[in-house]
């Protein structure tokens, strides 16, 4: 078998067709290496992956609770110090395990300084408990706790700014990366495990399930977050944003109307004051990140 | 060598020759002490681990948690609303099978807030698969650890243990304590081996989540490895009381018991007073005794049975109350005793670090003597209105 379908990830497991976190459970797995111990938050991956006496995962891992992953593996780095083993350490949770209920853990770890990764698969929302709004979910998504309604327009507040946080805590390396371009979440995974310290990434993950398109389209998705300015893949090294993804943009429109979470901007009748909000936080990131790329008239 | 120390530092000093390799934890008054002890001996290399000083005791636990999966053997101390943060911790770590021990220095709960002492904290725990210990004196308080760790780690055991001592009245009291050297606790406690560990030579996947078809049986087994620590707590306490002198085989301890009519249950620091009043009334020609509780998990059902066979009436003492019912050892102990007909009254005494003297336990057994009891001892009128 090639490298790629050997992986570490074992394809038998429970996720979704077109699941974007299992696409990069497995991308982040072939830049770590056999040497790696995954600690993971509850939480979908947690739950698709391993049903007992079942589990996808080939390399040491752990499931504790749905909000301490990062302080079990400060144990863990600490235990792997003492006992004098070289294998690296990640800790993996979802956008509700990270930007919210593993806060604390998340905080002190990185302020610690441990020496490991946390990579974070974001939906932007509780997949696992059914699509439920959390501190990652987008402005004007609709999800069962932020619904649309006669008298809302879904999620009220804007996605919350973990990597910046993060790198307050004094990270040396801090990314944010997407399943639409594998090579360079590869890149960024391995470069986080090569540099001492805490180091944080960010994947942006679309949910065919949550978010309501179609599996096959995930990295059509994946692609058009980028493209819009939504998600901008960037790095940050000691705090310095030192590589951004530069793209030629697209209105916001091309993205929201491909999902359902979006669908009330649109129907029963276009909400113009609302697209165009969100089109202003894509401008926002276009210039605080400078990703356009101005193309000669 | 018998030095006289503060309970705290005899504790630390203790854990510190158990060899720990991981130490997380968080401050908390009136556990505190322990954890500044074991900081001195890191920062002057008298104790080789790694300490973790994480910003909560939930981190506390799940780095112990996170280590102790690893292979290390690990340690972390706390007390009452660091306890209560770490809850669900417990019982993860418990169904992991991770023999993590933890002293708890134990204090009421709040509200209303209180920093004094009762056992609360930890018998609130009393289902969450730890293993749990309670010290009468320093000395206690010191060997339990050895004791605890030889247990937790032992193959047909595996589960984490709670060593308990009551807040200031043994935590911040000095008293002479017998503490064993290096040479002889190596001896006693052999380094820490895990079944199974996380190692990327031999990868395996730790807390998977279980379905109906497969949920009880975990749990199952973590009642039969409760059940059989019994005798592993017998096993380790017969020797290292032939080893060092000190006799722990019993998960009970009897106190002029042989023809007692009155029996106090009791467990903690609270057993000194009741066994210094024990000495007056009996000098007094009266026929009581104390049946002092060690390891309150495992219950010691069988023990209890045996030793309250021939008393006319049983005393429990209890420094917890589960809220509409009873106190958690009078419920136990009355289970134990089910259909012996014997009367067993509860008093709910020294909640928040009430002080108890001898007049007291002499008023109780006066009382459970008459057939009155299941109340809260020594409610002050002027205060309730």
């Amino acid at each position: 078998m090639t490298g790629e379908q050997c992986s570490l990830f074992d394809p038998g497991h429970r996720a979704c067709g077109g699941c974007a976190a299992a696409l990069a459970a497995r991308a982040v797995l072939d830049a770590a290496g056999p040497d790696t111990i995954i600690v993971s938050a509850t939480g979908c991956m947690e739950v698709f992956s391993t049903p007992y006496p079942e589990t996808a995962w080939k390399v040491p891992w752990i499931h504790s609770l749905f909000e301490n992953n990062s302080a079990v593996a400060s144990g863990i780095t600490a235990a792997l110090k003492k006992q004098g083993r070289k294998e690296k350490v990640i800790a993996l949770g979802g956008d509700g395990a990270t930007f919210d209920i593993g806060m604390l853990c998340l905080s002190g770890a990185f302020e610690r300084g441990h020496d490991f990764v946390y990579i974070c698969y974001d939906n932007e929302a509780y997949m696992n408990t059914g699509i439920q709004r959390s501190g990652a979910t987008p402005y004007d998504a609709s999800t069962t706790t932020s619904p649309a309604g006669k008298c809302s327009t879904g999620n009220r507040r804007p996605k919350k700014d973990l990597p910046a946080i993060l790198a307050a805590h004094g990270a040396p390396y801090v990314a944010t990366a997407t399943v639409a371009y594998l090579p360079d979440l590869k890149k960024k995974v391995k470069k986080a495990l090569d540099t001492e310290g805490p180091c944080y990434v960010q994947v942006h993950a679309p949910c065919c399930t949550g978010w309501g398109f179609e599996g096959e389209k995930t990295l059509a998705i994946a692609r058009l977050a980028v493209e819009t300015g939504l998600f901008v893949s960037f790095e940050m090294e000691n705090g310095v944003v030192t590589r951004v993804k530069k793209v030629v943009r697209k209105p916001v429109e091309e993205y929201l109307k491909e999902q359902r979470r979006f669908r009330h901007l649109f129907r029963p009748k276009r909400n113009d004051a609302e697209i165009a909000k969100i089109q202003a936080i894509a401008d926002g990131n276009a210039q605080k990140f400078g990703i356009d790329i101005n193309l000669k008239k | 060598m018998m030095e006289i120390m503060e309970g705290s530092h005899a504790v630390a000093h203790a854990v510190r020759m158990c060899r720990p390799e991981v130490i997380a934890a968080y401050p908390i008054t009136p556990q505190t002490h322990i954890v500044e002890a074991l900081a001195e001996m890191v920062a002057n290399c008298s104790l080789d681990a790694e300490y973790i000083t994480v910003e909560s005791e939930f981190s506390a636990l799940s780095a112990c948690l996170g280590a102790s999966a690893a292979g290390s053997r690990v340690y972390s101390a706390t007390t009452s609303q660091g306890l209560a943060l770490m809850f669900e911790v417990c019982f993860n770590t418990a169904g992991l099978r991770l023999p993590v021990v933890m002293s708890i220095v134990n204090r009421a709960l709040g509200a209303p807030l209180s920093i004094w002492n009762d056992q609360q904290d930890s018998v609130s725990l009393r289902d969450s698969g730890w293993l749990q210990f309670y010290a009468e004196d320093n000395q206690e308080a010191t060997d339990l650890h050895y004791i605890a760790y030889r247990v937790a780690e032992d193959k047909r055991v595996l589960l984490p243990a709670f060593v308990c001592l009551d807040g200031f009245i043994l935590s911040h009291t000095y008293e002479p304590v017998e503490m064993l050297t290096q040479e002889q606790v190596d001896s006693y406690l052999p380094p820490y081996s895990p079944v199974q560990r996380l190692d990327s030579k031999d990868p395996i996947s730790i807390g998977l989540f279980a379905s109906p078809d497969y949920y009880m049986e975990f749990r199952y087994e973590m009642d039969r490895a409760m059940k059989a620590s019994s005798q592993v707590i017998r096993e380790a306490g017969r020797r290292f009381g032939e080893m060092f002198g000190r006799d722990y085989s019993n998960l009970v301890e009897e106190y002029r018991m042989d023809d007692a009519e009155c029996a106090i249950v009791a467990m903690g620091s609270i057993c000194g007073t009741v066994k210094d009043a024990i000495d007056e009334m009996r000098g007094d020609g009266q026929k009581v005794g104390l049946l002092r509780i060690r390891t309150f998990r495992p219950f010691p059902g069988e023990e209890m049975k045996k030793a309250l066979s021939g008393v006319s009436s049983v005393a429990v003492l209890d420094k917890n109350i589960s809220l509409g019912a009873k106190g958690a050892v009078a419920l136990e102990v009355r289970d134990a005793l089910y259909g012996s007909g014997i009367p067993i009254l509860d008093y709910i005494i020294a909640l928040g670090g009430r002080d108890v003297a001898k007049k007291d336990i002499k008023s109780v057994v006066k009382m459970a003597m008459a057939g009155k009891g299941d109340l809260f001892y020594g409610l002050r009128g002027e205060v309730l209105g």
